[in-house]
């Protein structure tokens, strides 16, 4: 845990460095925000599969709660945040308008069977080994850009969507 | 009709068996209740049957054509990001698990959204899985009445822009040979407990 913990800010490092608003990011402004993703994937799809579906997890170390406010991919004209619901057996997706609060000190995931970045018609399909670009769009963080490389359709961990740690 | 006729033993045992039936079909009603949310017109007999659907190839395909064996089913749709690939994964991986015996049923999945798959896009879609899984779909009659037979709940919900999506039952129903409902899997069921419905099908 503590390993993942380090490897999570190792990568938010690395990610910030490609993003003016994180790599301002201090301690000294409140309004500023260090958001750390980590583990995002993209899941492969079919050819005539327009729509895909990516994830990852938000880490906020700071003092201040955040929220996601919108996603956008060269990958498809729209994307969305979605959710996932289940009420009685049946499965209910859902756009998040307000977005994806990330309160303070917190750890929000974004994994199979609950909230997803959704991709609404695809341009292409999203194959395995491909990086989707994504920018996320935090209220005060501001722009994040993160890569999200595709895994194959029938990966996925026996917990929904553990096994994704391999960066 | 003035029978004075006392009861005989054969009406007796068919009464018996008249109340074990209902007893089952109550019993059978009360646990799908707890799953699946019941049908406007649900029937009252259980789930499964006869079906006539469309192969990926746009020919028909009915039970007869899944060749005798038990079967698993699914109801999705290829745009559903999420649960539909996560279930069908899961069920390619129980059935590598399974070695063998996992040859020993078939695995069918059925897309409730003939608005935007064709039958070519389902076979594509069920090959990522590395497992054979036959996908099917049909007219809206043939979708509507399969899922009424098998109880599942099926809602388009309208999406700003003209689009939609679809909110459906997210188990998989396991089938004898003749169509039979055996149990079911739910969505967030752990692998092992899978596993093991999935032995006794076969068994």
């Amino acid at each position: 845990m503590i390993m993942r913990l380090a490897a999570t800010l190792m990568l938010a490092t690395l990610t910030g460095a490609a993003s003016p608003a994180f790599a301002h990011a201090g301690h000294h402004t409140a309004a500023r925000q260090t958001i750390a993703i980590t583990n995002a994937w993209a899941r492969e799809t079919a050819p005539a599969q327009v729509n895909g579906g990516g994830f990852l997890t938000f880490t906020n170390k700071g003092k201040v709660a955040d929220r996601l406010v919108s996603a956008s991919s060269p990958v498809a004209p729209t994307v969305q945040l979605h959710t996932m619901s289940m009420d009685g057996g049946v499965m209910r997706m859902r756009e998040l308008p307000d977005g994806i609060p990330v309160p303070a000190q917190s750890v929000v995931e974004l994994k199979p069977g609950g909230m997803h970045i959704m991709f609404i018609g695809l341009k292409a399909p999203l194959k395995p080994g491909q990086s989707v670009a994504l920018t996320l769009r935090f209220e005060k963080a501001g722009l994040v850009k993160v890569a999200m490389p595709v895994h194959a359709i029938a990966d996925i961990g026996q917990n929904m969507g553990g096994g994704h740690d391999h960066h | 009709m003035t029978t004075t006729k006392p009861p005989s033993r054969g009406a007796f045992i068919w009464g018996g068996l008249l109340l074990a039936a209902l007893a089952f079909g109550l019993g059978l009603a009360a646990y799908l209740g707890s799953e699946v949310k019941p049908q406007a017109n649900a029937q009252s007999d259980g789930p499964g049957g006869p079906f006539t659907l469309v192969a990926s190839d746009g020919k028909p395909f009915t039970l007869a054509n899944v060749g005798g064996k038990p079967y698993a089913i699914y109801f999705g749709f290829t745009r559903c990001p999420d649960v539909c690939p996560t279930s069908l994964a899961k069920m390619a991986r129980l059935r590598a698990r399974m070695g063998k015996d996992g040859e020993k049923f078939a695995m069918l999945f059925v897309s409730v959204d003939p608005g935007h798959d064709k039958p070519k896009d389902i076979g594509q879609y069920v090959t990522l899985f590395g497992t054979p899984i036959i996908g099917l779909t049909g007219s809206e009659a043939q979708l509507a009445a399969i899922e009424k037979s098998y109880g599942v709940y099926v809602a388009k919900v309208p999406q700003p822009g003209g689009d939609y999506t679809i909110d459906h039952t997210a188990a998989i129903y396991l089938m004898d040979a003749r169509g039979g409902f055996q149990n079911m899997i739910g969505h967030d069921e752990s692998d092992d407990a899978a596993l093991a419905k999935l032995k006794q099908l076969v068994g």
